[in-house]
């Protein structure tokens, strides 16, 4: 719903004439709500940018929050929202940043009809403006979760070199289909890089074994011993153990070994081998 | 939705590496992972190469498609050659005519994410394979 | 047609296929190598595929080929610097390279080579060890 310009006019004047009354009262209300938790000249600032923003979008003729005069206060308020939700603000404490305009509005305007309408007009305004502020939260949460979960992506699943000739994944935590991949993945390219013909795939911290992660396992496994490495596995609990066996999944000559440093133990004695027949 | 593709005849062992060269820079184009593209690539080399053995040359139209949320890309195999009379052994791993490995086709709808076979005995075969972007 | 060269050093003929091989290219190598190992005597093969960014059922059966006749003439072959995408599709394709010997780079498959030559000649008696020691690639 958009502004008549006599309506916009008016509210300019009005934004005009009371500025420094509207900005503290607005000021005192956001603060209210978000209690404390951002101080309260960080608040002044930031009602007192905004306001300004409202005053040109409504001088530069925006009737409308869409309209192109208005961009400088869409901006603004991306802005508020994108700090807000990283500051960890809930979407209604970034809206009353908006809303309590309406409430400080309310205590300038007459209570005469004329007052009334006004102030429905001008609400409708600070409405919209409000609205925008939740789809800008909404995105830069969306933005931060996707951010989270590659970065947990990347953190969860390190491959770290053991010994010399010696690298180890610790798994942790549920594999599914696109960690598994990503797993396999830079397994396979650390062996390269650092020319290690073993692996030590540990599952010690996998909660649970399904089909679908077997399969990951074994086929990074094979994918290994294609490109002239040999892959142990550790870490097996004993429930692990038994849902491998119900399932059927065979594992073939895949050497399995209880912990890491049984691994360890049997890949340095197995290289121990290697180099004392070299001599 | 699908942009115009580009088409090449496989008529001799070049024109399959012709295929490969194409399949690899258009699957760079739409940024496939590493991974999606080696996949793809060996798709194509495997299908390219049965046109030839199988179909007695044909040709291959590789494009670029997008279903709205992601971008892929769509390659067609055709033949005129005798088609495939039994089908379901064609796609068992293992089953070979021509003297391979018989992993062509079961292999080749492993790597991809579509696999679409039009066949009819004495009028050809149409291969349409799909590999769309994570 | 293009060709690839196959090197001699010392005992080891050393083939880096560095080309987007045609087929007739592969059988070619085929060919060249088995003559190769007669005239030069060597007892070891050392493919490196490090360049290569596929490998289709093809090329894969072409080095199974050369493994074989390789090993009827006397001579191991190893396959070096698979590249782990290649690795992965060929999981996925189900080409397990059965009876090939891999290694990660040149160096560790020359390793691999002397490692085999000196079994032979030094521990006849527990050859049996041995051979589940070294990595072949045997799995489905």
């Amino acid at each position: 719903m958009a502004l008549s310009a006599e309506e916009a006019s008016r509210f300019v004047v009005l934004l005009e004439e009371n500025q420094d009354d509207l900005v503290g009262a607005w000021t005192d209300r956001v603060a209210a709500t978000l209690r404390g938790r951002l101080s309260r000249t960080e608040l002044q600032r930031q009602t007192a940018d905004l306001f300004k923003g409202f005053q040109l979008a409504l001088a530069g003729g925006a009737t409308d929050l869409a309209h192109e005069p208005a961009a400088e206060l869409r901006a603004q308020l991306t802005e508020l929202s994108g700090h807000r939700a990283r500051q960890g603000f809930s979407t209604t404490e970034t809206a009353v940043s908006v809303y309590s305009l309406k409430e400080a509005l309310l205590a300038k305007l007459g209570d005469d009809l004329a007052g009334l309408r006004d102030y429905i007009a001008f609400s409708a305004f600070i409405d919209a403006a409000a609205l925008f502020t939740f789809d800008s939260y909404v995105r830069v949460r969306e933005e931060l979760i996707a951010d989270q979960a590659e970065q947990l992506l990347e953190l969860s699943t390190p491959v770290v070199k053991l010994w010399e000739g010696v690298v180890a994944v610790p798994l942790v935590g549920t594999l599914d289909s696109a960690r598994a991949q990503v797993v396999m993945e830079r397994l396979l390219q650390t062996l390269v890089d650092t020319g290690s013909p073993y692996a030590i795939i540990d599952i010690t911290g996998v909660p649970a074994v399904d089909t679908q992660v077997a399969q990951h396992v074994l086929k990074t496994v094979v994918a290994a011993r294609l490109m002239g490495a040999d892959c142990i596995i550790s870490g097996i609990r004993p429930q692990i153990a038994q849902t491998i066996v119900a399932l059927g999944i065979e594992f073939g000559d895949i050497a399995t070994k209880a912990s890491l440093a049984d691994a360890l133990r049997y890949v340095l004695n197995k290289n121990g081998s290697r180099k004392h027949r070299e001599r | 939705m699908s942009e115009a593709g580009q088409r090449l005849e496989v008529t001799s062992d070049q024109d399959v590496v012709r295929v490969r060269q194409l399949v690899r820079t258009v699957a760079v184009a739409v940024k496939l992972s590493l991974v999606d593209q080696t996949k793809l690539v060996t798709a194509a080399s495997e299908l390219a190469r049965n046109t030839l053995v199988y179909g007695g040359g044909g040709s291959v139209e590789v494009a670029t498609v997008n279903n709205g949320r992601r971008q892929g890309i769509r390659i067609v195999f055709a033949d005129q050659g005798p088609g495939i009379a039994d089908l379901g052994l064609a796609l068992t791993d293992g089953y070979t005519t021509g003297g391979g490995l018989g992993l062509g086709l079961s292999g080749a709808r492993r790597l991809v994410d579509e696999f679409d076979i039009a066949t009819e005995v004495g009028q050809g075969t149409t291969i349409t394979v799909t590999k769309w972007c994570r | 047609m293009e060709r690839v060269p196959v090197l001699k050093i010392g005992d080891i003929l050393l083939v880096s296929i560095q080309i987007d091989m045609e087929d007739q290219v592969a059988l070619q190598l085929q060919e060249d190598l088995a003559d190769r190992i007669v005239a030069t005597g060597c007892h070891g093969v050392i493919i490196d595929i490090s360049a290569l960014d596929i490998v289709d059922s093809f090329v894969g059966r072409t080095l199974a080929t050369i493994a074989s006749i390789s090993r009827v003439l006397d001579a191991e072959t190893v396959v070096v610097g698979m590249r782990p995408a290649v690795a992965i599709t060929l999981v996925e394709l189900g080409l397990s390279l059965p009876g090939i010997r891999t290694a990660l780079n040149v160096e560790l498959g020359m390793d691999l080579l002397a490692r085999n030559r000196a079994e032979e000649y030094d521990d006849r008696d527990d050859e049996d060890e041995d051979e589940a020691e070294t990595p072949a690639v045997n799995a489905s």
